[in-house]
This record gives structure tokens, C-alpha cells and sequence, in this order.
């Protein structure tokens, strides 16, 4: 029996059995506990009935929504894949400060970037487990499929996940910095991004500067093409082009400055300080 | 000749205008089981930090197994491993399931037998498949061990490996770090505040104060030098010396 490193997994840099093993603690710590595979389910299960007796009453009362049934379902949907995913990043993030696992994390061969993609990982595990059962509750519910977006809602999905993912490591980095003092921004933060996004009204309706705010976020390209889809039938490239650059942008900023944070932990020493 | 495990030279460390560990020069050569003593804040905890590449020095050079810390880290943290009782491991996470994930972050083959290797050499195997967090602060300091030994290391780093324990399970936690250090020849420093535990695994024991150190040799060495019984006796006149300590006028 030999218990010596692979050599093969030793040589590369990148190694797929390391992020495999960071996924496989979140999901250890995700089936050990309901109390958290229950707030995965909670929040999109209650926005989806909210919403969905508000879409009801719109529909009678209102022609923008008389349109195109539905509207306000799928934006509530298409939030919570943003907040989701956002969340996703945020929560496993902190799970390790809780745990003040950080320092024997960053003592074995795991990278910075292993632990960024593990983090990713695991917000598409999470956002998948909210977010479809609230899809398939909507249809006997409300008889509303947002399955019948068809392509586009892949692309929606993607986009508004990567925002998050952005997000996500931006939060990540402020509590690098701050500590669990800053945890309340993992719950926080995404939703002073709502207004601007225009989840549920068109850019227009927003104030002229605020309009400017909107169009430098991948969300508000995002929901109006979700609203065009919906309302003209139409696939608008020039919003999914728009939020494509601007989530890679997103992205980028959002690693760039969770790596730089990490840098700073590492001079601070705040790697093994960090705890509950 | 062969490199020192541990060569560290000039290292600094500043947090603001706090002088953690002040221009500190030391090797630690193959084989060898090595202590950091010293008080509270004499710079222990941040020198071993530093050696694993969890804080970065303000200034000077960490070479381990002949590799520069700060720019081939990822070549050297395969070889060693450290435990800490101020850094946990996940308390939801069975033990298995924590042995399972750390044994993967270091790419072990046959990692099940491992870890029942370890469960019985650890005396940990009843309480394997229980959650981390439940279990009394001696079964935490095995299975910290046991994760600290998972990839067999050639460098362990421990920090007050035997701090909070029963002296029974403290008694029992040495025992096991000499058995490991003779079967495997791997090179240990450990940062401690207990005198019995460094006079009977360490066999070089620098002594630290205010970020320095400020003595150095083996524990019968250091009791000679400063005539006295006991480590702990040397330990308190270093640690009570004015602030212009000087070891061969506290040696007299």
C-alpha cells in the first residue's frame, strides 16, 4: 500500500481530484444538515407562490402583464437564479469561516483558484436544487412554464449565474477583509442591484441616470430580453451580446479582486484567525 | 550535501507597527524534532505560519526542502502537513468524511486503507463515521493528527500539539509523535508552551522572545547553560529577563 501523493496529480498544476474533493465536502455538509437543504428549497418555493398570486391578479388587471402570462413568474425565476448563484458562492464561502477550516484548507496543495472553481461548482449544485423544483411547482400551480423560453432560457440561466458568480467573489472578498462581520452582505448586497435590473418593468420606466446604472449590468439585458422574448417574440442579440461582455468583465473584476483579497488574508495572517 | 528541511533566514514580520518576529535565522536539518518555546506573543505561531506559507514574511527567506516558500509553495505543501488546536476542521463532517476530502486535496492513492491505517494506529476507528464536532477535545486532537499524518509527511508543523489535553491523552499524543518520528525519520517543529513535552520529544529547542531567538541548543544544552533543574526553569529566567536580555549574562 502506497499513501504518497499521486505523482501525476503532484506534477500538474490544475488538478480535477482536488476540486472534486472540495466538492464532495460541500455536498458532505449539504446532506448532514436540513435545516440548509431546507433553505434551499424555502425561498424559491415561497417567492414562487408569492409572485405567482401576484402574476394571477396582474393578469386580469393589467395588460402589460395580460401580454404575455407568466412575465412576473419567469422574472422571479430568473432573480433567483442571480441571487442563487450569488448566494451559492457566498454561503459556501462562509462556511468555511465558520467552520475555521481556512487554515488547514491553504496548508495542503489546494490552489486559490481550485477553491474559486469549487465555490462556482457548488453554486450550480445549489441554484439546480432551488430553482427546479420551484419551476416544475409553477406549472400545475399556475399553469406557467418557463420551460416554453425555449433556448433563450439557457442563455437567461448562464448569464444571471455568472453575475452572481461575480457577486458572489466580491462578497467572498469583503469577508476576506472583514471577517464574519461582513456575513450579512451574502444576503444582502444582490438585492440593492434589483431596482436597477429591472426585474419586473422595462429600463424605461427608470429615472435617466438610473437607466445608466441599468445598462452596465448583465441583469438589466438580461430582463429585457426576457421581456422581449416573451412579449415580441423575438431573440434581441444586441442585449444578450451586451451581458455576455459585461459578465465577463463581471467575472474577471470578481476573481481579480477575491485573489487580491486572498494576497492581503495571507499578509494579515487572517488565513488562520478567521473563525465563527 | 543535503539541503536543511527548515532554512530560514532574515525573516521579518510586521503588522503595522507591531514587530511580530524580528530578522529570526534558523535550520532545522533532516530528522531532527525541533521546538519554538517561548511566551505569549514571543513570535512562535507567526514563524510556524510563515513556514507553511499562511502569512507572508515583511521581509527575508523561507527555503523548505531547498524550495523558496513564497514562489514554489505548491511544490513543498505535498511533503508536509501541520495540526493546531485553534484551527478546526469541519464539526457537520463525520471523521471519515473529513479524512476522505483532506486525503483527496493531497491526491492520495488507496486513500481508504489509509485511512483505516490510520483509525487504528490513532485509536480513532469507533468514532469514524461520527460527526467532528461531537466528539471530547482528546478524540478532536487525534483526528486533527490523523489528518495532520494523512499524506505521511516528511515535515510536520504542530502547534501546541498537546494543548487542553488530559495529561493521560497528552502522555499518550507524545508517545505517538516519537513512534512516528523514529518509523518515518520525518523532520517536526512544534511551538509549545509545555516544558515536559519539549524536553522529552525535542532534541533542539530555540528559545524565543519579543520575535527573537534568543538561545538555542538541546534541552540537557540549555539547562546547563543557565544552571538550573529544569527547561521550565530556563524558560522563566528568559521570559522574566529585563528588556536588554542577554543569554550569556542570564546563563551565568
Amino acid at each position: 500500500m502506497s499513501a504518497a501523493p499521486d505523482a501525476l496529480a503532484s506534477r500538474a498544476g490544475f488538478s480535477p481530484g482536488r476540486l472534486g474533493a472540495m466538492v464532495l465536502r460541500y455536498l458532505y455538509l449539504l446532506r448532514s444538515s436540513w435545516p440548509r437543504a431546507l433553505e434551499l428549497l424555502y425561498w424559491p418555493a415561497i417567492q414562487v407562490v408569492l409572485w405567482g398570486f401576484t402574476s394571477q391578479f396582474l393578469m386580469t388587471n393589467s395588460s402589460y402583464v395580460a401580454r404575455a402570462g407568466g412575465v412576473l413568474l419567469a422574472a422571479v425565476m430568473l432573480w433567483d437564479v442571480m441571487f442563487r448563484g450569488q448566494l451559492g458562492v457566498s454561503i459556501s464561502f462562509l462556511e468555511e469561516l465558520w467552520s475555521r477550516n481556512l487554515g488547514h484548507l491553504f496548508v495542503s496543495p489546494l490552489r486559490p483558484y481550485e477553491w474559486v472553481l469549487s465555490l462556482l461548482t457548488m453554486s450550480l449544485v445549489r441554484v439546480m436544487i432551488g430553482m427546479v423544483p420551484a419551476a416544475l411547482l409553477a406549472i400545475p400551480l399556475y399553469h406557467y412554464s418557463i420551460f416554453t423560453l425555449g433556448l433563450p432560457l439557457l442563455a437567461f440561466f448562464v448569464l444571471l449565474l455568472v453575475m452572481g458568480w461575480g457577486l458572489g467573489l466580491v462578497i467572498g472578498a469583503l469577508l476576506l477583509r472583514h471577517g464574519l462581520g461582513a456575513e450579512s452582505l451574502a444576503w444582502l448586497a444582490v438585492f440593492l442591484l434589483a431596482p436597477a435590473s429591472a426585474v419586473y418593468y422595462p429600463v424605461s420606466v427608470l429615472p435617466l441616470w438610473l437607466q445608466y446604472v441599468a445598462w452596465t449590468l448583465p441583469s438589466a439585458h438580461v430582463f429585457e430580453g426576457m421581456r422581449a422574448v416573451m412579449f415580441e417574440s423575438r431573440f434581441p442579440l444586441d442585449h444578450f451580446l451586451a451581458a455576455v461582455a459585461l459578465d465577463g468583465l463581471y467575472l474577471v473584476v470578481g476573481t481579480g479582486i477575491f485573489l487580491i483579497a486572498f494576497r492581503q488574508a495571507r499578509e494579515r495572517g487572517a488565513l488562520l484567525q478567521m473563525g465563527e | 550535501m543535503s539541503h536543511p528541511v527548515i532554512e530560514v533566514t532574515a525573516v521579518t514580520k510586521r503588522f503595522g507597527e507591531t514587530l511580530a518576529v524580528d530578522a529570526v535565522d534558523f535550520a532545522v536539518p533532516r530528522g531532527v524534532t525541533g521546538a519554538l518555546l517561548g511566551g505569549n506573543g514571543a513570535g512562535k505561531t507567526t514563524t510556524l505560519s510563515m513556514l507553511l506559507g499562511l502569512l507572508l514574511p515583511t521581509a527575508g527567506h523561507i527555503r523548505i526542502f531547498g524550495e523558496d516558500m513564497l514562489r514554489h509553495r505548491y511544490r513543498v505543501l505535498p511533503r508536509m502537513n501541520f495540526s493546531s488546536p485553534y484551527v478546526d476542521l469541519p464539526h457537520r463532517l463525520t471523521v471519515r468524511q473529513n479524512l476522505t476530502v483532506y486525503g483527496r486535496l493531497y491526491g492520495l492513492a488507496h486513500l481508504g486503507a489509509r485511512i483505516e491505517s490510520l483509525a487504528r494506529d490513532l485509536q480513532i476507528a469507533e468514532f469514524l463515521d461520527r460527526q467532528t464536532g461531537k466528539l471530547s477535545a482528546g478524540q478532536k486532537t487525534r483526528v486533527a493528527l490523523a489528518k495532520a499524518l494523512i499524506n505521511e509527511p516528511e515535515l510536520l508543523l504542530l502547534d501546541e500539539p498537546t494543548a487542553s489535553l488530559d495529561p493521560d491523552t497528552g502522555d499518550w499524543v507524545r508517545g505517538y509523535l516519537e513512534t512516528y518520528q523514529r518509523r518515518s525519520g520525518a523532520t517536526i517543529l512544534l511551538a509549545s508552551h509545555n516544558m515536559n513535552e519539549v524536553e522529552r520529544l525535542c532534541s533542539d529547542v530555540m528559545m524565543m522572545r519579543k520575535g527573537r531567538i534568543v538561545d538555542r541548543g538541546s534541552p540537557r544544552q540549555l539547562i546547563e547553560r543557565y544552571g538550573r533543574d529544569t527547561l521550565e526553569q530556563v524558560f522563566l529566567d528568559i521570559a522574566r529577563a529585563g528588556e536588554r536580555f542577554d543569554p550569556r549574562e542570564a546563563a551565568q
